[in-house]
């Protein structure tokens, strides 16, 4: 019976003492503990949350990049593109131009050889005609009377005669 | 004093059957859901306590009737 | 290195019992009828005098006190003097017109020569005075008082920086702190209204633990039944019961005085259970507390006593160290199990009494 009776005394004392403990740990020991985890556990939160948002913004930079990047390459393959085929046209333009260039040269010469050769050929039927007309009269003088008959007689072959 | 031991003997075959079905029972249910398992626990011991309180009373009062 | 040390210790620990309590009764065994029901009693209740040690000189046993301050209320009058003075309950103190003997560790007011009435069982019903002696828990009490007080401003103090790695018994004990903040506080009464009840709760079960190990310690500063005496368990449950209803909110009444949705004839029946349930909650917890860790100390004693049951010491010594030891291990289970428990379901009962309705 003794073991369940509550003893004054003890009850007494233990209540003092667990009030006084509750008190004292209270003030200068849960207090700054509870504090302190509070402020770690915000600190790490927090922490964390800016971890994510820059791991957040990375990925945003890296996907920012990228596209900067793409733009870039497609820009510098149309300015490329474009570039050839810029170049390409010059080359045709001048090569056409050369050609028409060359054909015309070429036109214009032989424009100038047919020219000349007629001319040659008409001096050449001149200097021939005179020629044949000396060398006939020299023998005709010789052997015909002079007479206006001959001389159209041979006007009339030069003419038919083709040097071509 | 034989009356007094004939009743602990009862009131332990009380609690240990108590407290043995629950903890079978949160070990099922630890298996089934293990990621619940503090939650099972702490339920499991507020039952097994409040169980014990009851056998502990009952041991008070066979201990006050000796 | 320190844990090394550490492990060694616990080790000793754990051998002593055997020894000790061999050494205390060994006069006894000499007689060959050891009263082990005396004996276990003895050791789990409160004392006067705090006792280190006994051995045996030219035929006498000696015992070695530590004398504790003895302070009576008797008649409006302050009597203060030192347990020494009793002699074992051996002497009467004499204290101006006052006469007091101690008598199976209890003080009782006598006569100049010291004459108890004894009823037919043997109860002295001499007048008790007030006793406000520092006993053996008194003692117990306030050696962890100051052990709870040294170590949590030690640990108070490491949390200056708070971002600092926790080091030391620092890093010992805030997993444990945290534990009763998150898993028995915000758990059991929620969030919002933890806080203002996370101071109580963590002395609660920093309180009972400690004193729960110290009981384990089987010499001198420990050793005491402090957790396992009613009185203490007492307080503890009567500080959560008037926090609980103190803190007890408008549903927390209704639901007691006036269950809603239930026909009113049925209060007649329901509501005295309701108010016979407050009390019975805490006087559980006192109950709880109380019969394990005397049942603890009980089992050790008995434990202990095997070495004066068995006739041969050779039997009879590793028997009880092996029994002692495994029990010691379950101790520090139980030790910290109950402290979690009461502390568990004190959150509980002041959990059920801030609850909000959520309807």
């Amino acid at each position: 019976m003794d073991l369940i009776t509550p003893e004054l005394g003890l009850v007494l004392w233990t209540s003092l003492t667990f009030l006084v403990l509750i008190y004292l740990l209270g003030k200068y020991a849960w207090k700054p503990i509870m504090h302190s985890l509070k402020v770690r556990e915000e600190t790490i939160e927090y922490s964390l949350r800016e971890a994510e948002n820059a791991r957040q913004e990375l990925v945003t930079l890296e996907k920012t990049k990228k596209k900067y990047m793409d733009e870039a390459k497609s820009e510098r393959d149309a300015l490329i593109k474009e570039a050839k085929e810029i170049k390409a046209k010059i080359i045709e333009e001048a090569r056409t131009e050369a050609r028409i260039e060359a054909d015309k040269i070429v036109k214009s010469a032989q424009e100038q050889i047919t020219a000349e050769k007629a001319s040659v050929i008409e001096d050449l039927k001149k200097q021939v005609a005179i020629l044949s007309v000396d060398i006939a009269s020299h023998i005709l003088e010789n052997e015909l009377e002079k007479s206006g008959k001959q001389q159209e007689l041979i006007n009339k072959y030069l003419k038919e005669v083709n040097f071509n | 004093m034989e009356q007094v031991a004939i009743g602990l003997g009862l009131i332990l075959i009380g609690v240990g059957l108590g407290i043995g079905l629950i903890g079978k029972s949160a070990m099922d249910a630890i298996g089934r859901q293990p990621e619940a398992s503090s939650k099972i626990q702490t339920a499991m011991i507020i039952a097994a306590a409040l169980i014990e309180g009851a056998g502990l009373l009952a041991i008070i009062f066979a201990w006050l009737g000796r | 290195m320190s844990n090394k040390y550490f492990k060694y210790i616990i080790f000793l620990l754990l051998l002593f019992p055997t020894t000790m309590y061999g050494k205390d009764h060994a006069e006894e065994k000499k007689e060959n009828k050891f009263d082990i029901k005396g004996m276990i009693m003895h050791h789990i209740s409160d004392m006067h005098s705090f006792p280190l040690f006994s051995f045996e000189k030219e035929g006498k046993d000696v015992h070695i006190d530590l004398p504790l301050p003895i302070i009576l209320i008797s008649n409006g009058q302050f009597f203060f003097f030192l347990s020494s003075e009793f002699h074992h309950g051996e002497s009467i103190v004499t204290k101006g017109t006052n006469s007091f003997v101690l008598h199976h560790e209890k003080i009782y007011e006598t006569d100049i020569n010291g004459t108890l009435e004894l009823d037919e069982k043997g109860h002295p019903h001499n007048k008790r005075p007030i006793d406000l002696s520092i006993t053996r828990n008194v003692f117990s009490l306030w050696l962890s008082a100051i052990l709870l007080l040294v170590i949590f401003f030690n640990v108070a103090k490491k949390y200056n920086n708070p971002l600092k790695k926790p080091s030391g018994i620092q890093s010992l004990l805030e997993p444990i702190i945290l534990f009763v903040r998150d898993d028995i506080a915000i758990q059991q009464i929620g969030k919002h209204k933890a806080d203002k009840y996370i101071p109580f709760l963590l002395t609660l079960f920093f309180f009972i633990w400690i004193n729960n190990l110290l009981g384990i310690i089987p010499f001198f500063p420990g050793g005491s039944n402090l957790t396992g005496n009613i009185s203490v368990t007492f307080v503890l449950a009567i500080i959560t019961f008037i926090i609980t209803n103190f803190s007890g909110n408008r549903s927390y009444w209704r639901h007691i005085l006036a269950p809603p949705g239930i026909p009113v004839f049925v209060y007649i029946i329901l509501v005295p259970i309701e108010i016979i349930g407050l009390f019975t909650k805490p006087f559980a917890l006192m109950v709880r507390l109380f019969a394990n860790i005397t049942a603890g100390h009980i089992i050790m004693l008995s434990m202990a006593s095997l070495i004066f049951i068995f006739s041969s010491l050779a039997v009879s010594l590793p028997v009880s160290f092996l029994l002692q030891f495994i029990m010691s291990i379950l101790e520090l289970l139980v030790g910290f199990l109950q402290a979690f428990i009461f502390t568990l379901l004190s959150a509980l009962f002041i959990g059920m009494a801030v609850h909000e309705e959520t309807h």
